[in-house]
């Protein structure tokens, strides 16, 4: 029998960030997983990032996170995405190596003494009244002042490949029975399905035919840490043909997910290959992008064309992409069903409200994706060992970060489909860049002890650079006159300008500024950089600092988390019911449950209390 | 934990005809089954009852009773009306027996609205209407307040909002599937600036037409000006069959202007009595004749009132000649000049009906404007401002921005969105009852 502070059960990219951000903390963590080598596995494509999520990876390394630097270390390629569409926006990805990311991932793991990896297999969880105290596995009972559950589509997963199916997480790993031992303890389980597709041999494609797509010269990276310098390897495209289409729509009865065998809502965003056939059934080919998974590795994986048709039949439509004809495949594609908890039923720290002690985290709330996962994990982990040792928790709003919208989403409104993150569900995307990611999080990763005193004594002194830097921005001035006899050429208003002003016209480019002003050579580049988009944002960015500070009046009126809204006077009880159910914790969480008037806040308004500041 | 049931007079103060008490909450139905001491009435028939007070079971009135179970009522509650006979004794007597019964409290001011917005009868700018409704003293007010409360308002703001979502969602999905995820495509292009130019095109027409709006909700200004002692208070009172305004022989009578207010066929009007013009070395009235010219430039029209002709005809405004019993003119209006006894009457009632004729063509009472309120011209200012951005920037983020905040400038319109102190400014203009 073993006591841990911090029990984290699934070794998933949501498990892994968890243990870290305990073990940083200075917790004594167990983490319970099925075999040595499941650390750090990327269960499906071999990238991580892009738009939206790539925000995500930079405010996990903000908050000293492991997801970038392993990125970093296993990258083939990497790129910003969206570069043509304004910075708030950009979105970093890399390509990855799957070994590299599996063995930068175990040596960050085991740079902390005492995080134990325990292979074993979760059976049930062990209660003190409410409470979540331990777990019972295969090989004995292990006991904790928090447990973290990330067990990913293991909870009752069952694998579709047409009407073929079976039990697993993933292929070569059996399902959990855990998702039972959750339904007892009355958490709200539901389900929902993802998909993968086939993987192919890379000896068996025609390369030679296919269009290229390398990553950006300037190998744009996630940490600070050195990233791996070996050469870059391209992704190729090809498309999907009317044949290819043809065979699908002929075999549609096979699949799983139309021949009646799924049941559960899929990602709209991610559709599998026969989704897309039919729902956009006037398109004549859908781009497919092939993507290597590693430098010692001939597997491919074929980014676009997930499906849960039968075998035969994914030979079949395979063999009509151009360049994939004599394609070999290495692994079927296939669905996946699994269970999840509907994440209403969690507090901001993402803490069971019914259940204290028990901390859920990635896709068993109903999420999407590598990033999505790592980020609960972080939250989840963080506030384990909080708990653990009695500590304040960390806790993000929306006005700060991605992570922040994210688990306020799941929170407040649950999901309907597995839920990914997109720029456009930030209200601030504005201010949440990845260029200022630091600024925003490092220091309350500082003060939650997230951060070591090496990485928090270079973002201190970062940080006092970029504020001597703004500074000298906003003193030096020049007016149009002066720009014009330097060759700048600019609107001649006589409006004498700050430089800080003059960064927000186009052709105040570095070299022009430092032409103008060679003082500002003192300014590092990664600095000029982000102030230039403060600057271009600027009267947007001021006019958001309203709306924050009222969201957080809001966010500042806080609820009783175990408040009974069914009674109270002048609340119908439509909106009792949705409250209920989401169970907000702050007056500005009870505005975002769907379907709540202004109405209903005011009758909420007497029942709040202001927060402790 | 349960609602008060709230009680007020919702009619006029007694002694009148008929007063009218409302009561509200869950337990309206209970308090009236307490006073009649019978049978529930049917619902929503009026029936006759007497009513006694519970306490000693003395006879208070006979009264039409009816109620109204909830929450299909102007309350979203159970709502009952009490018509009384209207005598002081007789009110005051059944609000006592009423409030003395468990549960049952007075009204505050404007609480039976607020009510019936917290339960969802009602969004923000239809409460608002109501307000107008009950302050409406003309017909053309009285129309704008009804479409307002009537929800028009609500409905257009949320189609605009819906407008912007619909750009929006195009413009969000070109910001986040736009390269990772081709088969999405990126549909951000001319043609979303063009959407975007119209929607500004339109919402100005709107705000332009808000000063027509804002005028008939509040009244148009006429002010009456001309030199001390042409009979500029007589004319006031003769258009306004008042006194308001103390007419003397005395030149300089007039110090301080005086407002009197005028319904011109449905439009309300204010007409302005202002001091004479003229040098003095009185500084009161001085400042009389200051604040008479600054009138002048803000009013909707201004009537220069002389009496003699010819007179030279002013800038701007309407000429009037008075006094033409004691001159040799017949009473006329052509439309630019017009002559008038204010003593006798004769040509006021031609002066009149030329004054209704300008107001019903400057307002347009019978198309009610959709903006009466400043609160609902800002809402709209603010969002065509953000439109205009938004079709100007080259960063898809921004005019993704612009869109957010128009959205939500509508959102604000009908309270969609946010709570805050524009709710109390709301309903504190309220009388009890209503």
């Amino acid at each position: 029998m073993s006591h841990y502070d911090v029990l984290v059960v699934g070794a998933g990219h949501a498990g892994c960030e968890a243990a870290a951000a305990a073990a940083r903390m200075g917790a004594r963590v167990g983490l319970v997983t099925l075999r040595a080598d499941d650390p750090g596995t990327l269960s499906c494509n071999p990238a991580v990032g892009g738009i939206g999520k790539g925000h995500l990876v930079c405010e996990i390394e903000a908050l000293g996170g492991i997801m970038g630097r392993i990125t970093d270390q296993a990258r083939l390629q990497s790129r910003i995405l969206n570069r043509s569409k304004g910075p708030a926006v950009h979105g970093p990805r890399a390509q990855v190596d799957r070994q590299r990311y599996r063995a930068a991932t175990v040596a960050q793991l085991a740079q902390w003494p005492k995080l134990d990896i325990l292979i074993t297999a979760a059976m049930s969880l062990i209660c003190k009244g409410d409470h979540v105290i331990g777990i019972v596995t295969t090989t004995g009972e292990l006991f904790a002042k928090a447990v973290v559950l990330t067990t990913g589509t293991f909870l009752g997963g069952v694998m579709h490949e047409g009407d073929q199916r079976a039990a697993g997480g993933r292929v070569g790993a059996a399902a959990s029975n855990l998702g039972d031992g959750l339904r007892a303890l009355g958490l709200p389980v539901e389900r929902l399905k993802t998909g993968t597709p086939a993987r192919l041999d890379a000896r068996t494609i025609d390369w030679g035919r296919l269009e290229w797509q390398a990553g950006d010269i300037d190998r744009p990276q996630f940490g600070r840490a050195a990233a791996s310098e070996t050469p870059t390897l391209p992704c190729a495209i090809t498309r999907t043909t009317p044949e290819t289409h043809r065979v699908i729509r002929e075999n549609l009865q096979k699949s799983a997910l139309f021949g009646g065998h799924i049941a559960s809502v899929g990602p709209r965003y991610c559709p599998s290959i026969e989704d897309k056939v039919v729902r956009f059934g006037d398109r004549d080919g859908h781009q497919i992008f092939l993507e290597p998974e590693g430098y010692d590795d001939i597997t491919v994986y074929p980014n676009g064309l997930s499906t849960s048709l039968p075998l035969a039949v994914q030979e079949q439509f395979i063999a009509t992409i151009p360049g994939l004809e004599r394609a070999q495949i290495l692994r079927p594609g296939y669905a996946i069903e699994y269970d999840h908890v509907d994440p209403r039923a969690l507090d901001p720290t993402l803490q069971c409200l019914a259940r204290p002690g028990l901390f859920l985290a990635g896709q068993i709330n109903g999420t999407t994706g590598y990033e999505e996962a790592a980020a609960q994990g972080l939250v989840a982990g963080a506030n384990a060992a909080a708990q653990a040792f009695d500590r304040p928790p960390l806790t993000i709003d929306r006005a700060t970060a991605y992570i922040g919208v994210m688990v306020d989403d799941l929170t407040t409104h649950g999901v309907s489909e597995p839920y990914r993150m997109f720029t456009s569900r930030a209200e601030y995307r504005l201010r949440l860049r990845t260029d200022n990611a630091g600024e925003r999080l490092t220091p309350l990763a500082i003060a939650r002890g997230l951060v070591g005193s090496a990485d928090a004594a270079r973002f201190i002194l970062d940080q006092s650079q970029r504020t001597t830097a703004r500074a000298l921005l906003d003193r030096l001035t020049a007016t149009p006159a002066k720009l014009n006899a330097l060759g700048l050429h600019t609107r001649q208003d006589g409006v004498v300008r700050t430089a800080f002003e003059w960064l927000r016209f186009p052709m105040m480019t570095r070299e022009a500024a430092l032409w103008v002003w060679p003082e500002l050579s003192a300014v590092a580049p990664s600095h000029f950089a982000s102030l230039v988009v403060d600057a271009g944002y600027a009267h947007y960015l001021d006019r958001q600092e309203a709306d924050i500070a009222s969201f957080r009046r809001d966010e500042g009126l806080t609820l009783d988390p175990t408040m009974n809204f069914i009674g109270i006077p002048g609340l119908s009880h439509e909106m009792a019911d949705r409250l209920a159910r989401a169970q907000p914790t702050t007056l500005g969480a009870a505005s975002r449950v769907a379907g709540i008037t202004p109405a209903a806040l005011m009758a909420l308004l007497p029942f709040t209390r202001k927060a402790a500041a | 934990m349960r609602s008060d049931t709230i009680a007020a007079l919702a009619s006029g103060p007694p002694p009148a005809a008929v007063s009218v008490i409302r009561l509200s909450g869950p337990a309206a139905l209970s308090s009236l089954a307490a006073l009649t001491g019978g049978p529930a009435p049917p619902p929503r028939r009026l029936s006759l009852r007497t009513l006694r007070d519970p306490r000693d079971a003395t006879p208070l009135d006979n009264a039409l009773v009816v109620a109204f179970p909830g929450p299909g009522t102007a309350s979203g509650e159970d709502l009952v009306e009490l018509h009384l006979h209207g005598g002081v004794a007789v009110v005051s007597g059944v609000l006592a027996a009423l409030t003395a019964l468990p549960g049952v409290r007075l009204a505050l001011p404007g609480e039976f609205t607020r009510r019936a917005f917290t339960n969802g009868r009602m969004d923000l700018a239809q409460v608002e209407g109501i307000a107008d409704l009950v302050a409406a003293e003309t017909a053309g007010q009285r129309r704008s307040a009804m479409a307002l409360a009537g929800g028009a308002l609500s409905r257009s703001a949320d189609s605009w909002r819906s407008r912007c979502l619909d750009i929006l969602a195009e413009a969000e999905a070109g910001l986040d599937f736009a390269e990772d995820e081709a088969d999405v495509a990126s549909r951000i292009d001319e043609a979303a600036r063009d959407q975007l130019l119209t929607l500004v095109a339109e919402l100005q027409a709107l705000i332009a037409d808000a000063a027509r709006g804002q005028r008939l909700r509040n009244g148009l200004t006429i002010t009456v000006t001309g030199p001390p002692n042409v009979g500029k208070s007589s004319l006031v009172n003769m258009l306004t069959n008042s006194d308001a305004a103390i007419v003397t022989p005395i030149a300089g009578t007039t110090r301080d202007p005086i407002e009197v207010p005028i319904d011109l066929d449905g439009v309300a009007a204010v007409l302005i009595d202002t001091a004479g013009l003229r040098d003095t070395e009185d500084a009161i009235e001085a400042e009389g004749i200051r604040r008479a010219r600054l009138r002048a430039a803000a009013a909707d029209l201004v009537i220069h009132l002389v009496d003699h002709w010819p007179a030279e005809h002013p800038d701007g405004g309407i000429l009037v000649v008075n006094k033409i019993d004691l001159g040799d003119y017949a009473p006329s209006t052509d439309g630019s000049v017009h002559f008038v006894s204010a003593t006798r009457g004769d040509g006021i009632r031609a002066l009149r009906r030329w004054l209704a004729d300008w107001a019903v063509s400057a307002i347009r009472p019978t198309e009610p404007p959709l903006l009466t309120h400043a609160r609902h011209r800002d809402a709209f200012i603010d969002a065509a401002a953000a439109l205009s951005d938004a079709a100007a920037t080259d960063d898809f983020v921004l005019r993704a921005e612009g869109l957010r905040h128009a959205a939500h400038a509508f959102g604000r319109i009908a309270g969609r969105v946010g709570v805050d102190d524009v709710l109390d400014r709301i309903f504190s203009r309220f009388c009890i009852g209503k």
